[in-house]
């Protein structure tokens, strides 16, 4: 079995279907990227495996074990293995840049806080913000620094299964490489388990193992991120190169 | 036809909405007595609960005492008035008004706070953030707001009673011209030890209620900043209308 499997996950809201399904397996040490439309379910993917959302039907398999429906102590264990980027950061706003990513090292497991602190200011560095970042709040930054604290914040405690919902979304170019480079290395160093959502096919390129494509709920193709070209997919040759007709189009505006 | 329909449909949400709540309250305390405890959370709920309430707290009990003292004399028999307008009015507040009056005051500020926070945490996915790492957010959250409500509302309670006392004083002593000494003693012959008191647990059981209505709606909140606007709303309305309808109740207890 897989390191993570999803297996006929099915997820609705009232009359509309959101995941009509969904079958994938993540090799532990790799990085997988999903794709798909905006709107076509990637992030209330995430949110079931994470236990955040329940699935109407199907499961998810983490490291051998069912995690759907887990609750109280084996729950948190695998939570506190999990780091998670949110689409929209969802800093904490009532506390400091420094404070929000050194939380689940001081209230998840009780490190003391100046040691804490010393760890959440190497990971600002990472992501390329300086130490005076970490005594702002986060209202005081910029929509591509919240993004950046809310990777540190991800990668702070060294989770081996990391989860980023597009994690180089509103950043310019170099940051964006630079970000692409830490996910890269993150992966390779902790030997982490890594799965990413983004519509930047350059960065999918760069920090994918495997790409997955979400296409009505559900995945429509899934293989090597080397042979995306190659696929020989329409609806994935389209996405990839962004063209406006093919056979997507018509269903995605009646969405 | 249609209006029994309504009507079933209405009694069935507002038990499912009981439901809810229970559920939701049952879980904050379950999860809430077991460690880790946030004692730092706790006390800085505490400051803002109560310490920040003093002065509206302060203020509504001594007009209220103050105009409660002009009623009785305008309106009742104005021979004997002097220990009548002291024992009305100690009575009034200690028993119901410091009470109630602190609950219904923190009701407006606190609960729309709490539920207001919540709410942009939760449509902001900041709980589900915390969840994440690790941190459970019924022990979080809402656990140090219900707490330190419970402690602080009976020590607002005093100061919403002394106050409203000392308004009805005032009024007696400055404009009905009564004899300072007089009043105060007429004051302490009435009052028992269980008229605070009585004032006190209400005011815990209202603390209590006035939280768990901000966390529940702020955390069940949806839908932007119009839903957490609702949520507010919601806390505002259903903790007053509890406090009121629960001091029936306790007063019933209490008193028979
Ligand atoms: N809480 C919710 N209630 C109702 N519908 C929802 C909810 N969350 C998501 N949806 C619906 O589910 C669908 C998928 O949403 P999701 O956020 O997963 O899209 P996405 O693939 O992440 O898109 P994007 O790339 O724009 O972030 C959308 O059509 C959305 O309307
Ligand atoms: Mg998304």
């Amino acid at each position: 079995m897989a390191f993570m499997e999803l297996k006929g996950v099915h997820k609705r809201f009232g009359e509309k279907i959101v995941l009509d399904g969904i079958d994938l397996e993540v090799e532990r040490g790799s990085s997988l990227v999903i794709l798909g439309g905006s709107g076509s379910g990637k992030s209330v993917m995430l949110r079931c495996i994470l236990g955040l959302l329940h699935p109407e039907d199907g499961g998810v398999w983490i490291d051998g074990r069912e995690t759907t429906g887990l609750r109280g102590r084996a729950r948190e264990e695998i939570l506190s293995r999990i780091g998670m980027l949110f689409q929209n950061a969802a800093l904490f706003d009532s506390l400091r840049v420094w404070e929000n990513v050194a939380f689940g090292l001081i209230q998840g497991r009780g490190m003391p806080s100046r040691q804490a602190k010393k760890i959440a200011i190497e990971k600002l560095e990472s992501v390329g913000l300086g130490e005076m970042v970490g005594e702002l709040r986060p209202s005081e930054l910029s929509g591509g620094m919240q993004k950046r604290v809310a990777l540190a914040r991800a990668i702070a405690g060294d989770p081996d299964i990391l989860f980023f919902d597009e994690p180089t979304t509103g950043l310019d170019p170099i940051t964006g490489a630079i970000i692409d480079r830490l996910i890269v290395d993150t992966v390779k160093r902790v030997g982490a388990t890594a799965l990413s959502i983004t519509h930047d096919i350059n960065s999918a390129r760069t920090i994918a193992d495997k790409i997955a494509m979400l296409y009505k709920g559900r995945i429509l193709w899934h293989g090597e991120a080397a042979r995306l070209d190659e696929s020989g997919n329409e609806y994935v040759d389209q996405f990839v190169h962004g063209r406006t007709e093919g056979p997507i189009e018509m269903e995605l505006y009646k969405l | 036809m249609r209006f029994i329909i309504l009507l079933g449909d209405t009694i069935l949400s507002a038990f499912r909405e009981t439901g809810r709540i229970c559920v939701f309250l049952s879980k904050s305390l379950f999860l809430g007595i077991q460690p880790p405890y946030f004692w730092k959370l706790l006390l800085s709920q505490m400051f803002r609960i109560g310490y920040l309430s003093l002065p509206v707290v302060a203020l509504t009990a001594f007009f209220t005492g103050a105009v409660l003292a002009l009623q009785i004399y305008y309106g009742g028999n104005q021979f004997n008035s002097e220990s009548i307008i002291a024992s009305i009015v100690a009575l009034g507040i200690t028993r119901e008004l410091g009470p109630v009056l602190a609950g219904l005051m923190v009701a407006g500020r606190v609960s729309a706070a709490i539920a207001a926070e919540l709410g942009t945490m939760r449509v902001t996915d900041q709980i589900d953030a915390l969840v994440t790492l690790s941190t459970n957010p019924f022990k979080y959250l809402v656990m140090p707001r219900i707490l330190a409500a419970v402690l602080v509302l009976p020590l607002l309670t005093i100061v919403a009673d002394v106050i409203g006392i000392l308004g009805g004083f005032a009024v007696g002593v400055e404009n009905l011209g009564f004899n300072p000494s007089i009043y105060v003693q007429n004051t302490l012959d009435f009052l028992e030890r269980d008229d605070i008191t009585s004032g006190m647990i209400k005011s815990a059981v209202f603390g209590f209620l006035i939280t768990s209505m901000g966390c529940y709606y702020g955390f069940n909140s949806s839908g932007g900043a119009q839903g957490v606007g609702r949520a507010t709303t919601n806390a505002v309305v259903a903790s007053s209308i509890l406090i009121l309808a629960s001091n029936y109740i306790l007063t019933s207890v209490f008193f028979s």
